[in-house]
């Protein structure tokens, strides 16, 4: 590690290790894994322990296997039932190479379109992977009795989704995640009666505990009783999903939070590529002040609708009086080949731009109108109200529910917003960090997804690492067992619960004056003005002296009331608030450190002509590990691990 | 707009509750439900009294995490769930009493929050396709025609908010009940334990002390997702049908 400050804020350690990959033709590398991965007898299995902290589709569905599999599961999740988990709001579907389109789609295609659209900076080998076991997924989802849409001949349907060309994505009208997760829950709460897995609803995880190195539990707090539990096994799997919370308002769940990851970070796991944000183009835009979260509209309907704003600034007729002579259909203007169906990096700068140039829609809100038309006019016309109402029935009624329009009759309005977070915690080709035995899965982790996310690939991802890899991962890890015993007693895992109690005394006795949700709005402004859609060196810099600011305001004045020993949703708030406060920062520094342009990132310095994403790979095609810099406020460290590129060419992405 | 509301304080289980008069005076009609209810809690917050407790997470009306009683409707006037209810369902000058959900098996935990946690052992009891991960058949192997498919997913789509239950005058978890025995039941896959599916679902159901159902139809009327009452006919055919063969 050198001792020297980077642009003042960071140090550079050694390059990361090995990634565990195996190497050899990329086709065989995963059956070769597995084949080589040590085997832990079913007797055996019994004896072994394993905490499993996340009931989504990464965190279920590993429950539900590796409970069946013999071994012992212990499932925690905040919610009050584990059915409630984000992945439930996922609208869209699911990709898998099937090829029952026809349309020339393969393992191969799909590994491709996903490395291309992550913009080069995710790991062959591991989407390679994806893609080979994604076709497993849905098999083994329509087993379990999950009702994907079907045609009349009893086969399932398909439809395309933004950035590709083939038709992949399975689907279950508007509600695929909801649908998939049921179908993991069940098959959990199936091993729930078997008695393999033991379920803890309204529990956080508040601490990791690392004994000799090793992840060995948790410590969580019951959010009914106010207890804090000690959990201990032999091995802790993350699957808590994103951080797009940190932004306040995002398209994430109310509670989706860093805290579990975070505090894994802080123990020593590297955190990858933090400052990588999707921005999704199709979600409802703000309304007021008084707004709490914001609304995505499946970008299915970027199959149908049709995307445009006015040709001039400050076009303010009704839109159906705007002459289709006087629409721009910016998207279709700009990108033929892919019209509206441009990944999600590329529409939702083309929005901001739109509107920036003062040719937004909808009501002003701080001076600028946020807003482009997502049109169905013309969809209507060619297919009918009927195909139409049928194909988006529920998302047009979810629409007119928020905003009181008719999207029937009047064009919907939409603008970007923050949707799912590509960094997470560094994982090897097991799924291991860097800590032995703690396991990160799904949004939780950094890996397959680059710079940019397709669309329908996260979903794929959660169970792919749910059903399929960790299960067969793990096992390596497990043969080591059976491992020390470690008891309530041991000094660090007293440790782990002192810290936890001694932070939950410290939010009750501050007695300041302001709520935590004040601070999380304000501290949401600056990573969205900053670190959002467009960043700038000078901006970055401003905000990590901004949050630094807030963060220290936030450990004086912040008011939280009620008592630890009952339920208390200011207390669960302030924990994980207190936590977005150093992860944000952390972000803007792996902004500003990336001189490049790349799928969520956009720096504002490394454009081309044109105004498209530049990237330098010459310089940055590395996925930037950060390891924590021992106190909040010190420098952290970078590790780069290198990607190597075999099988797809790196070219700058073009979608014209 | 201004709005009078009357909420159910409970500090625990342990504590009797009572309704409790605020005022708000600057409600837009653009806010959701919850969003009302933030505001409220930030005034409360500034005035040093504890905020009301309320469960709620995706607040897009899919998790089926929120829920309350809204002028004693189970999620208010609108057929949607609480948090995709707008305050433009209401008027200037209204006066809004919020409960929480009421039936013995959903005891209340503080304020509005409830234990809905007899929901998962109805699920554990038989809610599922006993299919290990992994040596699934091709997903084409199997087609299903399209009029099933249909009928699975609209029962499939319970959120699990129990607002039939809240609705229910006999305190009844049927219709929920029900809408899993009709999607699983009405998949190919779901036949091979179908008879046992019903007889564990419902004998749990009764356990956990939910009430029995008398077509009353409350359910439905309140139901976010629209589950059809004729599941509940398909639970009793299925039952019929699972304890003529000996179940
Ligand atoms: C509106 C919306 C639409 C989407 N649509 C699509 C789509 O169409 N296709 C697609 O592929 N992807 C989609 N996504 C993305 C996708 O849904 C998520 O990335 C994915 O579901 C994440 O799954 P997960 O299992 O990793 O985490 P989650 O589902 O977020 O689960 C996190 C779990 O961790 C638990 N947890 C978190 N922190 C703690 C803690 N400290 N202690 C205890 N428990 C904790 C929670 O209780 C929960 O059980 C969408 C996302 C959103 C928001
Ligand atoms: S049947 Fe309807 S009301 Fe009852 S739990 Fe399901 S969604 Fe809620
Ligand atoms: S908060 Fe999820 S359904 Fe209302």
């Amino acid at each position: 590690m050198t001792e020297q400050l980077v642009a003042g804020l960071y140090r550079e350690g050694a390059p990361v290790r090995d990634t565990k990959a195996p190497a050899g033709p990329i086709e065989s590398r995963w059956s070769k894994r597995r084949f080589d991965a040590r085997l832990v007898n079913p007797a055996n299995r019994r004896k072994l322990s394993v905490i499993i902290v996340g009931t989504g589709l990464a965190g279920a569905s590993a429950g539900a296997t590796l409970g069946e599999a013999g071994y012992r599961v212990k499932s925690f999740c905040y919610q009050d039932s584990p059915r409630r988990a984000h992945s439930i709001a996922a609208q869209g579907g699911i990709n898998a190479a099937k090829n029952y389109r026809n349309d020339n789609d393969s393992t191969y295609r799909l590994f491709y379109d996903t490395v291309k659209g992550g913009d080069f900076r995710a790991r062959e080998s591991n989407v390679y992977r994806l893609a080979e076991v994604s076709a497993n997924i849905i098999d083994q989802c329509v087993a379990q009795g999950v009702p994907f849409a079907r045609e009349y001949g009893g086969l399932l349907d398909n439809r395309s989704f933004g950035g590709v060309q083939v038709s992949r994505t399975f689907y279950a009208r508007g509600q695929t995640g909801q649908q998939l997760l049921i179908g993991a829950y069940q098959a959990l709460e199936r091993q729930v009666a078997a008695g393999t897995v033991e379920m803890f609803t309204r529990h956080e995880m508040l601490e990791l505990v690392v004994v000799d190195g090793r992840a060995r539990g948790v410590i969580v707090r019951d959010m009914v009783t106010g207890e804090i539990e000690t959990h201990l096994a032999d091995a802790v799997v993350l699957a808590t999903g994103g951080y797009g919370n940190v932004f306040f308002l995002s398209t994430n769940a109310m509670g989706s939070n860093t805290t579990a990851i975070w505090r894994a970070h802080r123990k020593g796991a590297l955190f990858g590529n933090p400052c990588f944000t999707q921005i999704h183009p199709t979600c409802i835009p703000v309304s007021g002040a008084h707004q709490s979260k914001l609304t995505l509209m499946s970008e299915s309907l970027r199959n149908d609708g049709r995307i445009w704003v006015p040709k001039a600034g400050g076009d303010t007729r009704h839109p159906r009086e705007i002459p289709e002579a006087e629409r721009d259909y910016y998207l279709e203007r700009i990108y033929p080949a892919f019209g509206n169906l441009v990944p999600r990096d590329i529409a939702s700068r083309a929005a901001k731009n739109v509107c920036d140039e003062g040719r937004g829609v909808g009501p002003e809100v701080e001076g600028v109108r946020r807003g482009v038309y997502l049109d169905f006019a013309d969809a209507i016309k060619r297919l009918g109200l009927e195909a139409v109402r049928s194909k988006y029935g529920n998302l047009f009624d979810m629409y007119q529910r928020i905003t009181g329009e008719n999207p029937y009759e009047v064009p919907m309005r939409i603008y970007p917003a923050v949707h799912y977070t590509m960094g997470g915690l560094w994982v090897d080709y097991d799924l291991q960090s860097t800590i032995p035995g703690l396991f990160v899965t799904g949004e939780a982790n950094f890996s397959d997804h680059g710079a940019n996310r397709l669309g329908a690939s996260a979903l794929m991802q959660g169970l792919a690492d749910g059903y399929f890899v960790l299960p067969n991962t793990i096992n390596d890890y497990l043969a080591d067992g059976p491992f020390a015993t470690v008891g309530e007693d041991h000094p660090a895992v007293a440790e782990a619960a002192a810290n936890v109690q001694s932070r939950v005394q410290t939010f009750l006795g501050l007695q300041g004056s302001r709520s935590v949700d004040s601070f999380h709005k304000e501290l949401g402004q600056i990573m969205w003005e900053y670190c959002g859609m467009e960043r700038t060196e000078e901006g970055l810099r401003t905000a990590v002296e901004k949050i630094r600011a807030l963060r220290d305001q936030f450990w004086t004045d912040v008011r939280v009331l009620g008592e630890a020993e009952e339920l208390n949703q200011s207390l669960e708030k302030a924990g994980r608030v207190a936590d977005f406060f150093e992860l944000a920062e952390l972000m803007c520094i792996d902004a500003l450190h990336r001189r490049e342009s790349c799928g969520g990132h956009f720096r504002a310095e490394s454009q081309t002509e044109d105004g498209e994403a530049l990237r330098h790979d010459d310089e940055f095609a590395y996925v930037a590990a950060w390891e924590w810099g021992g106190m909040v406020g010190a420098p952290p460290v970078l590790h780069k691990e290198n990607l190597v590129y075999e099988h797809v060419e790196m070219k700058q992405r073009s979608y014209k | 707009m201004r709005i009078t509301l009357k909420v159910w304080r409970q500090k625990n289980a342990a504590t009797p509750g009572r309704m409790v008069d605020y005022r708000l005076d600057d409600v837009s009609e653009d806010m959701s439900f919850l969003e009302m209810l933030d505001v409220l809690n930030e005034s409360l917050i500034a005035a040093g009294e504890e905020p009301v407790a309320f469960d709620h997470d995706c607040r897009e009306g899919i998790c089926g995490m929120c829920g309350v009683m809204i002028d004693g409707v189970a999620h208010g006037p609108e057929m949607t769930t609480t948090c995709q209810l707008h305050m433009r369902s209401f008027s200037d000058g209204d006066t809004i009493t919020v409960e929480p959900w009421r039936a013995d098996p959903f005891p209340v935990i503080k304020d509005l929050v409830v234990n809905r946690g007899a929901f998962d052992r109805i699920i554990a009891a038989g809610g599922y396709i006993s299919a290990n991960t992994g040596a699934a058949p091709d997903a084409h192997a199997m087609p299903v025609p399209k009029a099933d498919a249909d009928r699975a997913f609209e029962a499939a789509a319970c959120i699990s908010c129990g607002a039939c239950v809240a609705a229910c005058p006999n305190g009844s978890a049927m219709l929920f009940t029900a809408a899993k025995v009709t999607h699983l039941g009405s998949l190919p896959q779901g036949q091979p334990e179908r008879d046992d599916r019903v007889v564990n679902m419902l004998h749990q159901h009764d356990v956990e002390g939910f009430g029995g159902c008398t077509n009353i139809g409350e359910c439905t009327a309140v139901c976010p997702v629209g589950i059809p009452l004729d599941t509940i006919s398909q639970l009793n055919f299925d039952l019929r049908h699972a304890l003529g063969r000996g179940h």
